[in-house]
């Protein structure tokens, strides 16, 4: 858990982090959302002391991290930058080794845990353990550089634009793939962005930030159907708001779950807007839903996407104006 | 960049290293034995061999004059580079590239002179002159390299959890290390020359057969002082570019 | 600007101009002259203040006690402004003071006493230079700014000359005692050095261009001067002596020589080749690409092209490194010296074996003025190129290029052989 009480920071005169209070728990994935200058960033780095606060503290698991040598803190969490940072005068292997290296483990072990990372990022650990950083494509050095973050089991992953320099198709991936190890780990990650899709994709909770204060924390749907200011609608987007409000629900969450029907069914985590995308495809206005065991759970209705929900009200109008 | 190990034959043929470094040993011991040679060459000369002091001797006390100041110059060079782009030492640092670069401008041979009315003569003001000239380009390339290591670097390995020395010394040195090395090899082969003219303050290098040579008219000692420093200096420059391969090996895998 | 409080609770915003008001107080310290009653003897040491002694001494120290404040001053535009004019003005004192105190000794000695600096003097002189320098860097004043200050210095010390104050000190003497010798060494220098430079031109810039068309002429070409710019000048100047005079003799009356200007002058256009045919190509290489299509795309012939294009833009480059090339060969020139060449280095040398101190002053002091004054001279034409060229920075990279990979014929690297 992580806990920002009062926290200030500012640079000369300029305040880039103004009176910040937000709460991270266990297991969440924060998505940290604003206009560059915001002070997203500069949240991030605090929380691992790369930037010192000015005011106000910032708890891990209820400890001040003043308490603590700001190096053994960093090796606690993990860390990952839009630019990568890997170091090019080390293999891939040594790279993902950083940490577990500062920390003293046994090379064996340090072994195993780069070949099972490389597996977990989809790199062949034969091809690329030995491999150097400037041998690799951009999403091939993310990966490597997800993977050195993940190391040393951190239970705070810390991402500042991590996917921001990369072509779309290698973005979506590395995005699922994400998700994916944090589901498995449950490890808290606290991920920066510009991109609000990206943040409606990956997050528990979203904060959007603006000229140093938190103007809104809430959940992808709260976002989208009640943004507390002009400036939250504008980060959301009025163009195909509707698909996007789509996106944060799933299939399951709409079926009429007593209904049966044959055919080719959809998996209950299907977003909406994909399963809108398989209507049209197919030409039909039912489709059948199957949850994970692959039993069915329930008939998708085209009339059930376009039925809008009692907190709708305000995205609507968002939406309509558009 | 072909490694030390596995050359085969051929290799050592074609490698500029070893064949100089052949023929500068040839030339350090076998010089007494040219003594026919530059007899016919130069019938005119009553001594056709410099023979006060060894070749090997005057090699010795070159490479030590050389390597002495180099080494203190490096010591010396690299903690001045370091210390300003510490955040501590930051505000040093342009008056440092200023000196560094406004005293490249000064002819190593001039400073050499002025060390004399300074220090006296002999070996001393030699290696004084020697020491200063080299911290330039030393000081001037460890800023440069350092300055020149990536941000994103430099945060990614704070960000992991490196602590000041560990920064330095795993990530920023390293990288930094083939511009360092460039700055060490332009104040060596500086060195190298500025040595053998260290002869007319009093130091005994290899410049010492060519400059008697010059005073006495004698074309022998002349060539004889002038091909062993040349190959020297050649030998030398062929090492760095050895290493510089060697610490840049991980750019070429 | 960080704070750091020191000195016993006073607060110091620069912490440069306080290790430059310590060396100079240090400086204050040191003897300041030093005075012989000839110039084999050596001297003994005249203090600071023992050659203060009158109101108008005490006043060529207030830039000194200027500096001394500098260091709690906040580093605004004009606080360092003052750094800048109290350190330039504080050298320039120096020197007045120096030879006034220089011209007091010598009433009551013999005229062949002699009067010469003391590391006092080189200490403080140096320390209110280097305030003032790292004053204009702060203020972001650029070539021409600190040009203008470095030249004012260089002004009122050429006053000083002018005027005869100065003529007391064991420097001016031995020049006076030399004055056609030392005029004639400085035009033989300054000659030596464009006798070089024409047949490098000549060759150098085709050369280079030729290197970046073709990159196989690169590589046969830029291994070979690298050999060259390795080899130490002392054993290039020796290794030509041979062959020439061989030549010589089998021509005889064609004035070639193994000693002399002849293999001087050769043996500085091979050394001056490098840094000439590497920069015009490196400059030449950065010119983009997108450029050039543009201006093809618009109708220019190649020739056009090469005049309006490539050459205003790989101008500052190659500039500077004919300011590598100019510097070294000052240097060069001196070493040159040593097979006959004359000019300021034969002065140099005379001292140095006849172990005569002030004349050794008087050959080496000019060579560096000259390489100083070469080098701050091509900045101008470097600033000025690079505004035309659209503010393209010739980068000052002497030692290597740190953006190319090595073994590129573009990172060649500039060094001074000596």
């Amino acid at each position: 858990m992580i806990q920002f009480e009062r926290v200030s920071k500012r640079f000369g005169s300029w305040t880039a982090v103004d009176t910040v209070s937000f709460t991270v728990d266990e297991g969440e994935f924060r998505v940290l959302i604003g206009p560059s200058g915001s002070g997203k960033s500069t949240v991030l780095r605090m929380i691992n002391r790369l930037i010192p606060a000015d005011g106000g503290a910032i708890r891990i698991d209820g400890e001040d991290i003043v308490s603590l040598k700001p190096e053994e803190l960093r090796r606690r969490m993990g860390y990952v930058i839009q630019s990568v940072g890997l170091f090019p005068h080390w293999t891939v292997e040594r790279n993902i080794a950083t940490v577990p290296a500062l920390l003293g483990w046994p090379k064996p072990r340090i072994r195993d845990r780069v070949t099972e990372l490389l597996e977990m990022l989809n790199l062949d650990p034969r091809r690329y353990r030995g491999a150097y950083p400037h041998q690799l494509s951009g999403g091939q050095q993310q990966r490597v550089g997800v993977a050195r973050a993940l190391a040393a089991e951190p239970r705070i992953l810390l991402m500042d634009e991590p996917f921001s320099a990369l072509d779309p198709i290698t973005r979506a991936s590395l995005q699922s793939e994400l998700s994916a190890i944090r589901h498995r780990t449950g490890t808290t990650v606290v991920f920066v962005t510009h991109d609000m899709d990206e943040a409606l994709r990956l997050a528990d909770r979203i904060a959007v930030m603006d000229h140093g204060r938190m103007i809104q924390c809430a959940t992808p749907l709260e976002i989208l159907t009640r943004p507390a200011s002009p400036l939250v609608r504008d980060l959301v987007g009025r163009e195909e708001w509707g698909l996007k409000r789509l996106a944060v629900e799933t299939a399951g969450d709409r079926a009429r779950r007593q209904e049966r029907l044959g055919g080719i069914a959809l998996p209950v985590e299907t977003p909406l807007h994909r399963a809108l995308s398989e209507m049209v495809a197919r030409g039909t206005e039912r489709l059948p839903v199957v949850d994970g065991d692959g039993r069915p759970a329930g008939v998708l209705h085209l009339s059930d996407l376009v039925r809008s929900m009692p907190d709708d009200a305000a995205g609507g109008q968002a939406g309509g104006r558009a | 960049m072909t490694g030390m190990a596995g050359m085969s034959p051929r290799d050592w043929l074609t490698d500029r290293l070893m064949l100089g470094m052949v023929a500068l040993v040839a030339l350090v011991l076998g010089m007494p034995s040219l003594k026919p040679l530059f007899a016919a060459l130069y019938p005119g000369l009553d001594r056709p061999l410099y023979e006060a002091d060894s070749f090997v001797r005057l090699t010795l006390d070159h490479m030590a004059l050389v390597g002495g100041s180099s080494l203190a110059a490096i010591l010396i060079g690299t903690g001045a580079g370091i210390a300003v782009t510490r955040p501590w030492g930051r505000e040093f640092r342009g008056l440092l590239e200023t000196v560094a670069t406004m005293g490249q401008t000064f002819p190593p041979v001039a400073v050499l002179a002025l060390a004399v009315p300074v220090i006296g003569f002999g070996p001393e003001p030699a290696l004084i002159a020697l020491t200063l000239y080299a911290l330039l380009p030393v000081v001037e390339n460890t800023v440069a390299g350092l300055e020149g290591v990536a941000p994103a670097v430099l945060d990614a390995a704070r960000g992991l959890g490196m602590g000041p020395a560990e920064v330095l010394f795993r990530v920023e040195l390293p990288l930094a290390a083939p511009v360092i090395l460039a700055g060490v090899r332009t104040a060596v082969i500086i060195n190298v020359g500025t040595a053998a003219i260290a002869s007319t303050v009093g130091a005994k290098t290899l410049g010492l057969p060519i400059i008697v040579g010059l005073n006495g008219s004698n074309q022998a000692y002349v060539i004889q002082g002038a091909l062993i420093v040349a190959a020297l200096a050649v030998v030398i420059d062929a090492g760095f570019d050895r290493l510089a391969g060697w610490l840049t090996r991980w750019s070429n895998a | 600007m960080t704070l750091h409080r020191g000195l016993s609770g006073t607060v110091v915003h620069n912490r440069v101009a306080l290790l430059m008001a310590v060396a100079a107080v240090a400086g204050a310290l040191l003897p300041f002259l030093g005075f012989a009653p000839n110039r084999l003897l050596s001297g003994r040491p005249v203090p600071l203040w023992a050659a203060v002694q009158t109101v108008a001494d005490i006043g060529a120290l207030l830039p000194g006690l200027v500096l001394l404040g500098t260091p709690f001053l906040r580093p605004t535009r004009a606080a360092l402004g003052l750094t800048v004019v109290a350190g330039a003005l504080l050298a320039a004192a120096l020197v007045w003071l120096a030879g006034e105190q220089a011209a007091r000794l010598a009433a009551g000695a013999s005229p062949a006493a002699r009067t010469s600096f003391a590391s006092g003097f080189w200490v403080m002189a140096a320390a209110g230079l280097l305030a003032a320098v790292d004053g204009a860097r702060r203020m972001g004043l650029g070539t021409a700014g600190r040009l203008a200050v470095g030249g004012s210095v260089a002004a009122l010390v050429a006053a000083l000359l002018a005027s005869g104050h100065l003529d007391h000190l064991s420097l001016l003497k031995e020049y006076a005692n030399r004055r056609d010798v030392f005029a004639d060494a400085v035009l033989r220098h300054v000659l030596l050095v464009a006798a070089a430079l024409v047949p490098t031109l000549l060759v150098g810039v085709p050369l280079g261009v030729a290197a970046h068309r073709r990159a196989a002429i690169g590589r046969a070409v830029f291994p070979v001067l690298n050999v060259v710019q390795t080899v130490p000048s002392i054993a290039l100047f020796g290794l030509l002596m041979a062959p020439l005079a061989a030549l010589g003799a089998l021509l005889p009356g064609a004035g070639i020589s193994g000693v002399g200007p002849l293999p001087a002058v050769i043996a500085l256009t091979l050394y001056s080749l490098l840094p000439i045919v590497r920069n015009t190509a490196v400059g030449l290489e950065g010119v983009p690409a997108g450029v050039r299509e543009a201006a093809r795309g618009m109708g220019l012939t190649p020739g056009q092209i090469f005049l309006r294009v490539d050459l205003p833009l790989a101008l500052p480059v190659f500039l500077s490194g004919l300011r590598v090339t100019l510097v070294q060969a000052v240097g060069l020139a001196a070493v040159a010296a040593l097979i006959g060449a004359g000019g300021l280095g034969a002065i140099m040398f005379q001292g140095l074996f006849a172990n005569a101190l002030d004349l050794v002053l008087l050959g080496a002091v000019p060579v560096i003025l000259l390489a100083v004054a070469a080098d701050a001279l091509l900045s101008i034409g470097i600033a000025a190129a690079a505004r035309g060229a659209g503010g393209r920075t010739a980068h000052h990279a002497p030692n290597q290029p740190p953006s190319q990979p090595p073994n590129q014929p573009g990172d060649v690297q500039a060094r001074s052989a000596q």
